[in-house]
C-alpha cells in the first residue's frame, strides 16, 4: 500500500484530523495533531487492510528554546504486508518555570513502546500521558535535568562526585 | 633419612618473612571477575588460552571479598559508580586497583561531553597502576599486572609504622 492511499484511508475515517504530508523526501511523513496520536496508532493497529502491528522506533527531537517546538516521530511497519508509515507529532516545549509537555502514550497498542517512551521522557523530558510505568531508563533516579535537550546544562556533583573533567580534584 | 631424591640439590632457600610473603601476594594476585564495557573484552583475551594470565597466578574470583586487585576495565558512568565504590569497599586490605584503558584513566572520549562518565576512576577509588590504551593491548594489560608486581615487592606488610618512619620509607 502506498503512503496516499494509507493517507485517503486516514481522510475518510478521521475527517477532522489536521493532517499534513510531506512528500519531498525518499521517507514521506504524515505530521498529525499531539493530541490525536494514540486514537490515530489504534485505528492504524487495528485495522484490516493496514494493520501496523510492528512499532520500529520513536524518535524524539528538541527543536531549542529558539523554536519552542518538541518533536516525537513514530516508525510503523506493518510485517505481513510490508508496508511502513512515519508519523510526526510537533508540540510546544516547556521552559524551566513550566511542567513537561505532555503526549498520550501508545504503550497500551504497542508494549515496546513502554520503554521507547521511558527513553525519550529520561533524555527529553516528555511526559507521556497514561503511560503505566514513566521513570528513567538509563540515567539513575536521581539525576537532574534531561540531557539530551538543546538548553541542557550538566548539574555540578552527582553523589558528591565532580560532573565536569576541569572541576575535579582527584582522590586524597 | 628417605632414599627419593627429590630435587637433586640440597634445597634450601634463605630468605625473610617479608619478602616470602610479597613474593606468594604477588604470585597470586586474583582480580574480581567483573568488567564495565570493551575493555573488558580485551581483559577476558588475556584471561583466556593465548595470553593465560593463570601462568602468573592471576585467576577472576567471583566475589570482590575473595579478591586482591580489583581491574577497572571500561568506561565508569555515574550510575555505576555507586556500585564500583561499593564493591571496592568489600573488597579485604591490602587491595589493590589497575585502571584499564583511557574511560577508567581520565574520562577517555568522553572527557568534554559525557555528561554520565565519571572522568578518572580514581575521583572514586585510589587507584595502583593505570594502564593507558583505547583498548589496552592484553600486553599492556599483563604490563599493568608488572607494574604492580613491582610496587607489592617493594612493600614491607610486616614492618610496624614507627620503624618504617625512622627508616624514612614511609609514604
Amino acid at each position: 500500500m502506498t503512503f496516499q492511499e494509507i493517507v485517503n484511508i486516514l481522510e475518510t475515517q478521521f475527517a477532522d484530523l489536521e493532517m499534513a504530508a510531506d512528500e519531498k523526501n525518499p521517507q514521506p511523513v504524515l505530521s498529525i495533531p499531539a493530541n490525536q496520536i494514540a486514537a490515530v496508532c489504534q485505528f492504524l493497529h487495528g485495522h484490516d487492510q493496514l494493520y501496523f502491528d510492528y512499532l520500529a522506533c520513536i524518535t524524539a527531537i528538541d527543536n531549542g528554546p529558539g523554536a519552542a517546538t518538541m518533536e516525537v516521530i513514530y516508525n510503523l511497519t506493518s510485517i505481513p504486508y510490508g508496508h511502513d508509515l512515519t508519523l510526526k507529532i510537533v508540540f510546544p516545549r516547556n521552559t524551566a518555570d513550566q511542567s513537561l509537555p505532555t503526549v498520550p502514550t501508545v504503550s497500551h497498542i504497542w508494549r515496546t513502546a513502554d520503554w521507547h517512551e521511558r527513553e525519550a521522557f529520561d533524555l527529553f523530558g516528555i511526559h507521556f500521558t497514561d503511560h503505566p510505568d514513566l521513570r528513567r531508563i538509563l540515567l539513575p533516579e536521581d539525576w537532574q535535568g534531561h540531557p539530551l535537550r538543546k538548553d541542557y546544562t550538566v548539574q555540578d556533583r552527582y553523589h558528591g562526585i565532580y560532573v565536569n573533567y576541569e572541576d575535579g580534584p582527584k582522590l586524597e | 633419612m628417605s632414599d627419593r631424591i627429590k630435587t637433586g640439590d640440597g634445597g634450601i632457600i634463605l630468605t625473610n618473612a617479608e619478602d616470602l610473603m610479597n613474593w606468594a601476594r604477588l604470585s597470586s594476585l586474583w582480580p574480581m571477575g567483573f568488567g564495565l564495557a570493551c575493555c573488558a573484552i580485551e581483559m577476558m583475551a588475556t584471561y583466556a588460552s593465548h595470553y593465560d594470565l593463570e601462568r602468573f597466578g592471576i585467576m577472576p574470583r567471583p566475589s570482590p571479598r575473595q579478591s586482591d586487585v580489583m581491574i577497572v576495565a571500561g568506561t565508569v558512568t555515574f550510575k555505576m559508580a555507586d556500585r564500583i565504590r561499593r564493591l571496592y569497599e568489600q573488597m579485604p586490605e591490602p587491595r589493590y586497583v589497575i585502571s584499564m584503558g583511557s574511560c577508567s584513566n581520565c574520562g577517555g572520549p568522553y572527557w568534554e561531553h559525557g555528561y554520565h562518565v565519571v572522568k578518572g576512576v580514581d575521583r572514586i577509588i585510589p587507584v595502583d597502576v593505570y594502564v593507558p590504551g583505547c583498548p589496552p593491548r592484553p600486553e599492556a594489560l599483563i604490563g599493568g599486572f608488572m607494574k604492580l608486581q613491582e610496587k607489592i615487592r617493594g612493600e614491607h606488610p610486616l614492618a610496624p609504622e614507627l620503624f618504617l618512619e625512622m627508616e624514612g620509607k614511609s609514604d
